[in-house]
């Protein structure tokens, strides 16, 4: 029998309400292996073991009076971005070094109503600014598959934790790709939602208009479980949808047929890995093997995808990251005056990428630069989005890669930010479209480096994209294999 | 060479919200320092703006009443520049969709001749915290921070200081009456800041400007604007040019400097507020908010002058508050006389609130009793002087005019029996004053009339007096 640790949220909440073994079992689990093996992922930046046993307790004496929620005693460890009350939030920064949150943000209120015991925070690119997590001011993490390579990023702990078995589950934040990419490079499922379809309040802002919550887990089932628990509309985020939110995991199940998924053609590009390449390509064989038809699509201005992105992302970030100026809380460095505080507190506070686009955002939005740049991007992105519609009225879904490539080696990027950049073009075109995609396990490479196939859906076609990516994993053995860390 | 003026005024509202704009913290004045405020007013990490509804309610019912056309369509702007009393050091406000455009406000020039001062547009924002300063350190109240704005930016109508104090009394006044705000000044409700220019007469094209910002007195803009368009046509008249500016307005030494530059030249890079979606009204909304429209203090001046006959002056203080007036009209439509029930409430009331601190809303006395005294007085069962003692009972206690003089034995006596036996006292024992008036001394009759007064204890109607008095003496 598995360790606890390596139980799916499904599973556990099954055992839970089997009284098969206690909440305070799992979390025991899950903090031993912590102890264990994140001295060498580095998944975590805090872990509150006394916080999480007391909440594991709890949530053990109210099942014994007979609650039975969803989650009740389940571990959810979260990105270091989501604020959870009386913890630390620092998104990785020197600049948020000692802030501790004095509220809890929607999704986290949500799974504390479900019963969740939260665990930990997890590591990340500093502001979810980066693909491989080595961005954080604080420590690297390793992809748990081969400690020499990057989890991805930016939600790397996020990802490295579920797939080392340190957590059931995890929540990640998704702006360019920062839950699907991780998710592909650690062999684990992420989900990003539909924009709007979970409440941003609480979450650390990097771009408002792209930025979505959703979870990182070890199947799809556990995916829809979770998406459920913290979907839903929310007075304090405005652009949270409000739409009713199904049972996801009902709606699971079944083969594909009658599904028409669409292979988007500029999106087996050059660049594109041949190891990857293939691994997708037999995934789709797989999908059709399962009764879905597949079409060849075209997604013609998703070439301008990445361009456009870092001219709308830097912008908003420009102005979200303006808070950080040492005033109110978190790191700050006296000056003369305050223009001068600000700007010690900052060039001490803040890391290289994140200050290369505070800078780009401020360029692109300065008079005379904002007509060219950022409206110009805006007019991009509405092109982008209704290539998408045009393809969803052929097709149901998308089949695409993740990532162009699997892991790669620290530093092998780090120097060329373009490079990096351009290791979210298949993820981008969906955050500027406000739609959901899905990356669930799709094989290996020859190097036992985890590949990741992307499901994209329409708007709110989570059910869609969870649907199929069940089917698929059902029948594929992918989500089966641990990394030899896990135990 | 002779100059004329271009002013153009950037009026900020405080609007009369529960809570602020973006979050629920309360909006009131005066709470210890940073006692009202929120992750969302604080700008911590991962809190979002959510929009109060009545902001806009309020705004949009400002634009209406200053005949400003609606956008039915309107979104908000991150306005970014760094401030300490700002705590996301973006202001969210509304950069080229505000609520309101055009309108404006008509002004009484001294001549008696009326002006036109057109406005530009009416946005909604947020406002900043309030900086303070102590001996060995700053700091930053944030209370105000998130309190509901609206700016009401002016066309450059406005010719002289008299003109702008005018117009902000004209607009304080018809803000007041819509209810939009409190327009406390002392409470910084209302600040402006104010673009000034001159150009030699003649010439159409506008004068370089300088700003002089974040006035919150009208006295101050007055002061200030007669002291910076005297400095501009004097440097101009040197040969002088006028810098781009802005200018500080020192009240001390009643003069305005030149800021340095470094606190000029923003690049404010406005863009759209992706946390907060489009303002979006319907035709339906806007009318249902319409028909609440209040009448304009100018429209109600002309209309109480001709339902009730009252002079332009009587109207004019009436009409200032809108309780006051409104207070006057239920009175008046009581009364058998609108001129009475004026002078009551001109002098007596209002001199009384304000001698007591109140609000025209804490008066015990209803305007049916006010009208009933009133009426007493014009039916003559009371004189003046006792009603200004039942008055003074009635502010006091509250209570039915009738019965405080049913009570108190006030009355006037008109019985002309019981009239006539004072008269003959009077006569009788003043024969040297009845001499008097018989030998043609008009003034000896007033004393014996005062004669009959006092023996009636003041009650005796004068008039019934002055009658017996006469038919016995002649
Ligand atoms: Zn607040």
């Amino acid at each position: 029998m598995a360790n606890l640790n390596q139980l799916t949220v499904a599973e556990a909440a099954e055992k839970l309400a089997k009284r098969a073994c206690s909440s305070e079992d799992i979390v025991r689990a899950v903090l031993s292996s912590i102890e264990k093996t994140d001295k060498q992922v580095g998944a975590y930046l805090t872990v509150d073991a006394e916080s999480a046993l007391a909440q594991a307790r709890a949530a053990d004496t109210a099942r014994t009076k007979g609650e039975n929620k969803p989650l009740l005693g389940v571990p959810i460890g979260m990105k270091d971005l989501l604020n959870v009350k009386r913890q630390p939030c620092t998104c990785a920064s020197k600049i948020l070094n000692g802030y501790v949150a004095p509220y809890d943000a929607t999704v986290v209120a949500k799974l504390r109503a479900a019963g969740a015991v939260l665990l930990g925070r997890l590591n990340m690119d500093e502001f979810a600014m980066g693909g491989s997590t080595e961005n954080s001011a604080y420590q690297p993490t390793r992809n748990p598959w081969d400690l020499s390579r990057v989890p991805g990023g930016s939600s790397g702990g996020s990802a490295a934790a579920v797939a080392a078995d340190e957590a059931l589950a995890t929540l990640g934040s998704d702006t360019g790709g920062s839950i699907r990419q991780p998710a592909g490079f650690c062999g684990c499922v992420g989900l990003k939602p539909t924009y709007g379809r979970v409440s941003r309040y609480g979450l650390t802002a990097f771009a408002s208009s792209l930025d979505q919550i959703g979870p990182l887990t070890k199947t799809v089932r556990d995916s829809a479980l979770l998406l459920g628990a913290i979907s839903g509309r929310d007075e304090m985020d405005s652009t949270s949808l409000d739409v009713p939110v199904p049972d996801y995991v009902a709606q699971l199940g079944g083969d594909l047929k009658g599904l028409r998924l669409g292979l988007p053609r500029e999106y087996f590009i050059e660049g594109l890995d041949a190891e990857v390449e293939q691994s997708v390509r037999v995934a789709v064989a797989k999908c059709r093997e399962l009764g879905a038809e597949i079409v060849e699509i075209s997604l013609p201005h998703s070439k301008y995808a990445v361009a456009v992105y870092y001219i709308i992302a830097t912008a908003e970030a420009s102005a979200n990251l303006a808070r950080f100026d040492g005033v109110r809380y978190g790191l700050r460095v006296d000056g003369e005056d305050p223009l001068d505080q600000y700007g010690k507190t900052r060039a001490a506070g803040f890391g290289q990428e994140v200050k290369r686009r505070i800078i780009l955002g401020t360029y692109v939005l300065s008079s005379g630069y904002h007509d060219a740049y950022y409206l110009r991007a805006q007019k991009v992105r509405t092109l982008i989005r209704r290539d998408f519609e045009a393809a969803f009225k052929q097709c149901d879904a998308i089949l695409t890669p993740v990532a162009p490539t699997a892991a790669y080696k620290f530093g092998e990027k780090l120097a060329d930010p373009l490079k990096m950049y351009l290791g979210d073009i298949f993820t981008i075109p969906v955050n500027l479209a406000g739609i959901c995609g899905v990356s669930v396990p799709c094989g290996f490479t020859s190097e036992k480096l985890p590949v990741g196939l992307q499901v994209i859906g329409p708007a709110l076609g989570e059910n869609v994209i969870l649907k199929i990516g069940h089917a698929y994993e059902q029948a594929t053995p992918w989500h089966k294999e641990k990394p030899e860390i896990s135990g | 060479m002779n100059f004329v003026a271009n002013i153009g005024l950037e009026v900020h509202v405080q609007l009369k919200t529960r809570t602020k704009i973006f979050c629920g913290c309360p909006t009131t004045f005066g709470a210890p320092p940073n006692t009202r405020v929120c992750p969302v007013c604080l700008g911590y990490p991962g809190a979002m703006p959510a929009m109060n509804s009545e902001a806009i309610r309020l705004t949009v019912f400002s634009g209406l009443m200053l005949g400003c056309k609606i956008n039915p369509y309107s979104k908000m702007d991150r306005k970014n520049y760094y401030y300490p009393d700002m705590p996301k050091n973006y202001q969210i406000s509304q950069y080229d969709q505000p609520l309101c455009l055009g309108g404006g406000i008509e002004i009484k020039l001294a001549d008696g001749s009326k002006k036109m001062i057109g406005l530009t547009r009416i946005h909604i924002e947020e406002d900043v915290g309030k900086n303070m300063h102590f001996a060995a350190s700053s700091g930053i109240d944030f209370n105000r921070a998130g309190t509901p704005l609206m700016e009401i930016v002016t066309e450059p109508d406005i010719a002289s200081a008299d003109e702008a104090l005018a117009f902000l009394e004209a607009l304080k006044e018809i803000l007041a009456y819509g209810g939009v705000s409190d327009v406390n000044l002392e409470e910084g409700n209302l600040r402006c800041d104010v673009n000034s220019s001159v150009r030699p007469v003649g010439q159409d094209k506008l004068g370089t400007k300088t700003e002089l910002k974040n006035m919150n007195t009208f006295k101050g803009v007055y002061r200030a604007l007669s002291y910076e368009i005297t400095r501009q046509i004097s440097e101009l008249e040197k040969g002088g040019r006028i810098r781009q500016e802005t200018r500080r307005w020192d009240d001390l030494a009643g003069v305005t400097l030149a800021m340095r530059s470094k606190e000029e030249a923003h690049d404010y890079r406005y863009f759209p507020e992706p946390d907060l979606l489009p303002i979006v009204l319907t035709p339906a909304q806007i009318d249902d908010w319409a028909r609440a429209l209040p009448e304009l203090p100018e429209n109600r001046r002309a209309r109480m002058m001709r339902d009730y006959g009252i002079p332009e002056y009587d109207a004019n203080v009436l009409a200032v508050d809108q309780a006051v007036a409104n207070y006057f009209e239920a009175t008046a439509k009581l009364s058998k006389s609108a001129k009475s029930a004026s002078n009551w409430i001109m002098t007596t009331v209002l001199a009384k609130l304000t001698e007591q601190h109140l609000a025209i809303g804490e008066l015990k006395i209803t305007p049916a009793q006010l009208a009933s005294l009133v009426n007493l007085v014009e039916v003559k069962i009371i004189n003046i002087s006792t009603a200004k003692e039942v008055f003074e009972i009635m502010f006091a206690q509250g209570g039915e005019p009738e019965e405080i003089v049913k009570a108190k034995g006030l009355a006037q006596v008109s019985d002309t029996g019981a009239i006539e036996k004072f008269v003959d006292e009077a006569i009788a024992a003043n024969a040297k004053t009845v001499a008097d008036y018989k030998g043609g001394k008009e003034a000896a009759l007033k004393a014996l009339i005062g004669q009959v007064m006092k023996l009636s204890k003041g009650k005796a109607n004068p008039g019934l007096v002055n009658d017996l008095l006469k038919r016995k003496l002649s």
